[in-house]
């Protein structure tokens, strides 16, 4: 049974996620935190920051781990062969029928009407993160380190376009420094 | 057949040393593939690329199996796909095995702990700098707000929200292509 739960959510994802891993981190965490609880929202978190941290695509990476954790080893093989699915078919068809510019500017349109949508999906993402079990409140109140991390995070990421490896590196340095 | 072993070494390399995900694997497929292979021509490899782009799933997956395909055939592009995805799987695989043996000790859940925040602002950041690059205006300004509403205030599943926005913008296109046709037509 988990097997055909895994093989539906991630052909499901193949097919869906447009615009890259990101787009398709909201639709993951969905599927198996709210979904299938597959994993906590913690498990979520770190799995993210493993994904990114390693070579290869992240996407991948995540489909790999979620299917680890829920159906093991054979389970982790078919999330990451569900995922690419739907991309062999797609890309089978294209070949096919797609040969023309025209064509090829429509699914690029097409594309460009939901960027404003998957960029909503993405920064809802990371609002549905932002709970108690991510953010660690160090005494009462006021004495918070996660907030300062986000933030600091977020500005480094968003101004300066800082290596998120090295952001991921560097707050996990402060954490096991502070807590 | 050399071929697509070759390609399956090639995206293996790649997909072995890139960091960074599909968009950073990308110009190192560039390089390999056009510049020292030289086994597509610059601006065709741009034109194939144009065209994955804009296709779901995993971007590394469709440049690999496009690629492959055009260099090798059907057993090209297999080999180019396994090459690309073979290293992740290896290596989540093991470091899931570890992490989860070991995420209890102290040690480790003090570093998430720090880790944990900083992953959320490298989510949020990226969906800021898209709906910058998207040139949103306080019209279309409603879409974003809408999908954050639904998914993270009303807990609606993401998938649906896909689903309305391809369908409202083929919708939108086909009610701007009338539009420029009746205008034609009328002139």
């Amino acid at each position: 049974m988990i097997y055909l739960h895994l093989l539906w959510v991630f052909v499901k994802i193949g097919v869906l996620g447009f615009g890259g891993g990101y787009a398709m981190l909201s639709l993951i965490q969905h599927e198996v935190v709210d979904n299938y609880a597959w994993m906590t929202t913690t498990e979520f978190a770190d799995m993210v920051a493993i994904s990114q941290m390693t070579p290869g695509p992240i996407s991948i990476n995540m489909a790999t781990y979620v299917g680890y954790t829920a159906g093991g080893f054979w389970g982790s093989l078919l999330a990451s062969a569900a995922l690419c699915l739907p991309s062999i078919i797609m890309v089978y068809l294209v070949m096919r029928l797609m040969t023309s510019k025209k064509s090829g500017l429509f699914m690029g349109n097409l594309l460009k009407g939901l960027k404003p949508a998957i960029a909503g999906l993405i920064f809802a993402a990371g609002l549905s993160m932002m709970n108690t079990q991510n953010f660690v409140q160090i005494g009462k109140g006021e004495n918070n380190i996660s907030i300062v991390i986000c933030v600091l995070a977020f500005v480094a990421s968003y101004f300066f376009k800082a290596n998120p490896i090295i952001l991921i590196l560097l707050s996990g340095v402060v954490g096991f420094a502070v807590y | 057949m050399k071929n697509a072993f070759q390609l399956f070494t090639t995206f293996f390399k790649i997909g072995a040393f890139t960091l960074g995900g599909g968009y950073a694997m990308l110009s190192m497929v560039e390089k390999a593939v056009v510049d020292q292979k030289k086994w597509i021509a610059s601006d065709e490899f741009w034109d194939l690329i144009a065209i994955v782009q804009s296709l779901p799933g995993v971007f590394a997956v469709n440049t690999a199996l496009y690629v492959g395909h055009k260099i090798a055939g059907k057993r090209g592009a297999v080999a180019a796909m396994l090459g690309a995805i073979i290293p992740s799987i290896v290596i989540i695989l093991l470091l899931a095995t570890v992490f989860r043996e070991y995420r209890e000790l102290p040690v480790v859940e003090r570093i998430f702990k720090g880790i944990r925040p900083c992953v959320v602002a490298l989510i949020l950041a990226p969906s800021l700098r898209m709906i910058k690059s998207a040139k949103i205006t306080w019209k279309t300004a409603v879409i974003p707000i809408a999908a954050v509403v639904l998914i993270w205030w009303l807990r609606v599943s993401p998938a649906w929200v896909i689903l309305a926005a391809i369908v409202g913008s083929l919708v939108y296109a086909l009610v701007i292509e009338k539009k420029s046709k009746k205008k034609e037509v009328e002139s």
